[in-house]
């Protein structure tokens, strides 16, 4: 019997390819997982409508379900149904996020203001004593910072 | 030479007596979309010229936000019944666009791209804002996605409008006669659609005239922030036309440059 939670479980392992220590599951992206029988139905939702990872990981999802063999047809859908906000993502993909050197997105991102995205604490030394250089980055979902502390230039995931 | 290609590329036309909520809803899209793929492209411009490497980034970071989204937006007309985007994004010629005018504006010095930004980011920042609560659901999701986005391109446009805008003589200066020359063109982006009633009757957009007066509201004070001075009402003439397909010269030469590779192989992909 095939459920969610293991198809849940099994995309565990397919990594956001930007971010390779984060899955798609704690990146919160996984907003639907629909059997019948044995084909499996993932929806996903964009984290950013200009992410060019998009296609990559919707042919990531099905490659790595069709090596199930117990698994039927398998298809992805992306939706913007559910609207994908940071505080999507889990605890656990906090913490993968700083393990890829990356301040994770603070929590609560309905109201965002430049304020907000200065306070970024430093993924090295904790240390609230950082700047903001650029509210954008190398991909579209990181920003720019510099810790006055450690004196190390770090990258944000931006709340959004 | 011109009345030639004129005659050969009518302008959009539209009957307005005749025009359901269907067709008033594809218009609203084709400007949309078609707006945030000319002005994505023209950002795009900036990739490797930017004034400093952050400010490179921030503008080739944007275009990618704004092609992104206009891609979704012609995919919402392909499900209406529209060719697919590839299709419409590069295959039509500049009187088929319905982008406003200030769009394809080049991008001129530093501080013309930056008054543009902060002009057309915050009318599109209120737009897709208004639209979160449009009847039609497909449109309401895309664009409580893009609103989350673009607060970025606001905030990022503030902050350059407000350092230089106060900075020194030079800075105020070049912003200010930046920000008299977009005037109209800006203006212009409000140019009434041929069934506005329909749209706001059917609640699927506030219409034109409300959303300037929501970003007249929001901007003013922020540029009065920034020491600058929106031009007297009475030298108000927004430059209209964009949206019927009447578009200054700069348009068909950046078309031909975005669909320079489509043309030579459609398939191409990478």
């Amino acid at each position: 019997m095939i459920t969610k939670s293991y198809i849940r479980e099994q995309l565990k392992q397919v990594k956001d390819p930007e971010i390779p220590t984060i899955s798609i599951v704690d990146l919160g992206i996984v907003t639907g997982i629909d059997i019948h029988e044995n084909d499996v139905h993932v929806t996903l939702t964009p984290t950013f409508a200009g992410c060019p990872a998009l296609r990559l990981m919707e042919d990531m999802v099905v490659n790595h379900l069709n090596s199930y063999n117990q698994l039927g047809k398998i298809t992805v859908e992306t939706s913007f149904e559910t609207t994908w906000t940071t505080d999507l993502i889990t605890d656990e993909g906090h913490a993968a996020i700083k393990k890829h050197g990356l301040a994770p997105p603070i929590r609560n991102c309905s109201n965002i203001t430049m304020e907000v995205i200065e306070a970024t604490n430093c993924p090295y030394c904790d240390s609230d004593n950082t700047s903001m250089k650029s509210p954008f980055g190398p991909t579209l979902c990181r920003s720019l910072h510099y810790c006055n502390n450690c004196k190390q230039a770090f990258e944000g995931f931006k709340p959004i | 030479m011109l009345l030639k290609q004129e005659a050969e590329n009518p302008q959009i036309t539209y009957n307005s007596n005749k025009m359901n909520s269907i067709d008033a809803l594809k218009e609203l899209l084709y400007k949309i979309a078609d707006d945030q793929l000319i002005i994505g492209h023209r950002n795009s411009e900036w990739t490797g010229l930017g004034p400093i490497l952050e400010e490179d980034i921030a503008f080739s970071s944007m275009a990618q936000d704004k092609i992104g989204q206009s891609e979704h937006i012609y995919n919402l007309l392909h499900q209406l019944g529209e060719a697919d985007a590839d299709t419409v994004a590069f295959t039509r010629n500049s009187a088929q666009f319905h982008s406003s005018q200030f769009v394809e504006l080049p991008i001129g010095d530093y501080s013309f791209s930056l008054i543009r930004h902060f002009l057309f980011d915050f009318a599109e920042y209120l737009r897709f804002e208004s639209l979160k609560s449009s009847s039609y659901e497909p449109l309401a999701q895309v664009s409580k996605k893009f609103f989350g986005e673009i607060k970025y391109h606001t905030m990022h446009a503030n902050t350059w409008v407000n350092q230089l805008g106060k900075g020194n003589e030079e800075s105020h200066t070049k912003m200010q006669d930046s920000l008299n020359y977009a005037w109209n063109y800006a203006l212009g982006m409000f140019e009434q659609g041929p069934a506005e009633d329909l749209l706001i009757s059917e609640n699927i957009f506030i219409g034109e005239k409300a959303l300037q007066d929501v970003w007249l509201g929001t901007i003013t004070p922020l540029l009065t922030q920034s020491n600058l001075t929106i031009p007297a009402q009475e030298n108000w003439k927004p430059i209209f036309g964009g949206r019927f397909g009447k578009h200054s010269q700069h348009l068909q030469p950046l078309l031909e440059e975005m669909t320079e590779v489509y043309s030579i192989d459609p398939s191409a992909d990478w």
